[in-house]
């Protein structure tokens, strides 16, 4: 597959470029875990932050997620770097799928260390009996919040105030997947007596949205970046 | 209809008659009979019809805001249809792009008309503004969107590189509202059933409120389809003057230059 190594070589220019200005290491975790700390003052009680870690989290994920898409497309559209890749003739789908597996990279990443912040800070429990649900939830929520980035972070990419627009584009978008991803782990995590079982469902919401817009952005990519 | 046609009232030749705008006598008539089925509108939802058993006069309310609702998706769907006709036909006629624009922002206005009134209903009947029940919820997501398709067609660039932009989103918004549906139904389900479109058939309503309900469909409807040519008229008119508007001072300058 043609497409596939292209999109790994697209991936990998990511994920080399980040690793090596660390700009996720020294800003954007970092950001998270404040914004983690921000919620403990807005929720001061030890109680309630249990209750709502999972939601917490993914929230956090969501808002760092739009400063790594701004920054995904920052690297490439101030040397004119879409431009180029686009006249090296490489195909605009293998160019959307490398820059979301880089972005789910990232994302991972990030989701880990905010969980684990949740679990020093905010006392969730991880349990092992909803290990897998917490597993597969993190991977096709992350699945799903990396191409819809990509996708609408694309289309803002080269515009003056796309700052502003990525967020009011984005939210809504994802909002699906802060619904389904908050209820599943919490299933998984068992918090407020939640069984595992529960979570299987929004599970198959996260999955259906991340094949869904996984599709739609690879089709619809070409156009978006071609001007 | 790519053209770029002289636009009704913007001819500054000898036909001094008619004033500027963007009015024909199409468009007059079907204000005309706007406005009589606002009028009737009024008569029947405040006049004729009952009040009901356990809503009392409030129900009332009921016939802005469902014929709102249902005007708002279907130029929702208009858009889709639109953006779609953009995309896959040969000439890219901007036509489309342009009712597509006009029909995302009259759906937004009536959805915020839904939400408005909903809340006043909401107050009234449940004794609360906002339930985050499935539908409302849905709905205001619903409003977000196209609020964030309009802003993307704002972003400035040619009309062919608006119009490709706009009609992905367009096209990807529809993907998206049966997913929040579905999300939200799973997270939430106080708002009413369904009276009307049941998937039974059965119409669990008074006849002579369902007519006033008719009423107000046909009365939004017709606002709908005046607003949309009005829209798409200014919307040509605006592109026009951002044609012209280039040429014109790309010519002073070069009259600059000469001198």
């Amino acid at each position: 597959m043609r497409v596939w190594r292209v999109a790994l070589l697209v991936a990998g220019k990511d994920l080399r470029i980040e690793r090596r200005s660390r700009v996720v290491t020294n800003q954007i975790v970092p950001f998270a875990a404040v914004t983690m700390v921000m919620f403990a003052f807005a929720l001061d009680a030890d109680v309630v932050l249990q209750r709502v870690a999972p939601g917490l989290v993914w929230l956090a994920t969501l808002f760092s997620m739009l400063v790594l898409v701004q920054r995904a497309y920052a690297i490439e559209t101030d040397d004119g770097g879409l431009d180029a890749l686009r006249v090296a003739g490489v195909d605009p789908a293998a160019l959307f799928l490398g820059k979301a597996l880089a972005l789910a990279v990232q994302l991972a990443v990030l989701e880990v260390i905010l969980l684990g912040t949740a679990v020093v800070l905010y006392g969730a429990e991880i349990r092992l009996e909803g290990g897998v649900l917490l597993v597969t939830t993190l991977i096709t929520a992350t699945c799903g919040l990396a191409v819809v980035g990509t996708l609408y972070g694309g289309l803002a990419a080269g515009f003056r105030g796309r700052e502003t627009l990525l967020p009011l584009l984005v939210l809504p978008v994802v909002a699906p997947v802060l619904i389904g991803a908050t209820r599943a782990v919490e299933s998984a995590l068992g918090t407020a007596g939640a069984v595992v079982s529960e979570g299987w469902p929004w599970v198959g919401l996260l999955t259906v949205f991340a094949v869904a817009f996984g599709v739609g952005g690879t089709l619809a990519f070409g156009p978006l970046i071609d001007e | 209809m790519t053209e770029t046609q002289t636009p009704p009232g913007a001819t500054t030749g000898p036909d001094r008659s008619r004033r500027p705008g963007t009015g024909t006598t199409a468009t007059r008539v079907l204000g005309i009979l706007a406005l009589v089925a606002v009028a009737w509108l009024v008569a029947f939802g405040l006049g004729f019809s009952p009040a009901d058993r356990d809503q009392e006069e409030s129900v009332r309310i009921l016939y802005v805001h469902v014929p709102t609702i249902w005007v708002a998706y279907v130029a929702f769907v208009v858009t889709a249809i639109c953006s779609g006709l953009y995309m896959f036909t040969k000439n890219h006629a901007l036509g489309f792009d342009r009712a597509a624009g006009a029909s995302a922002e009259i759906g937004v206005l009536f959805v915020a008309l839904t939400l408005v009134v909903g809340a006043l209903w909401g107050r009234l009947t449940w004794g609360v503004f906002w339930q985050w029940d499935a539908r409302l919820t849905t709905t205001a997501l619903l409003f977000v969107t196209y609020i964030g398709y309009l802003a993307v067609r704002r972003l400035g660039g040619s009309h062919h590189q608006r119009a490709r932009r706009s009609a992905v989103i367009g096209m990807l918004a529809v993907l998206l509202i049966p997913l929040v549906h579905w999300s939200v139904r799973l997270w939430r389900s106080l708002h009413q059933e369904a009276t009307v479109l049941r998937t039974d058939g059965q119409v669990k309503m008074d006849g002579l409120m369902l007519f006033s309900l008719f009423v107000g469909v046909v009365a939004f409807a017709l606002i709908y389809v005046w607003l949309m040519l009005h829209r798409t008229r200014v919307m040509a008119l605006e592109d026009a003057l951002d044609d012209h508007g280039l040429e014109a001072a790309l010519a002073a300058r070069r009259a600059e230059g000469e001198n």
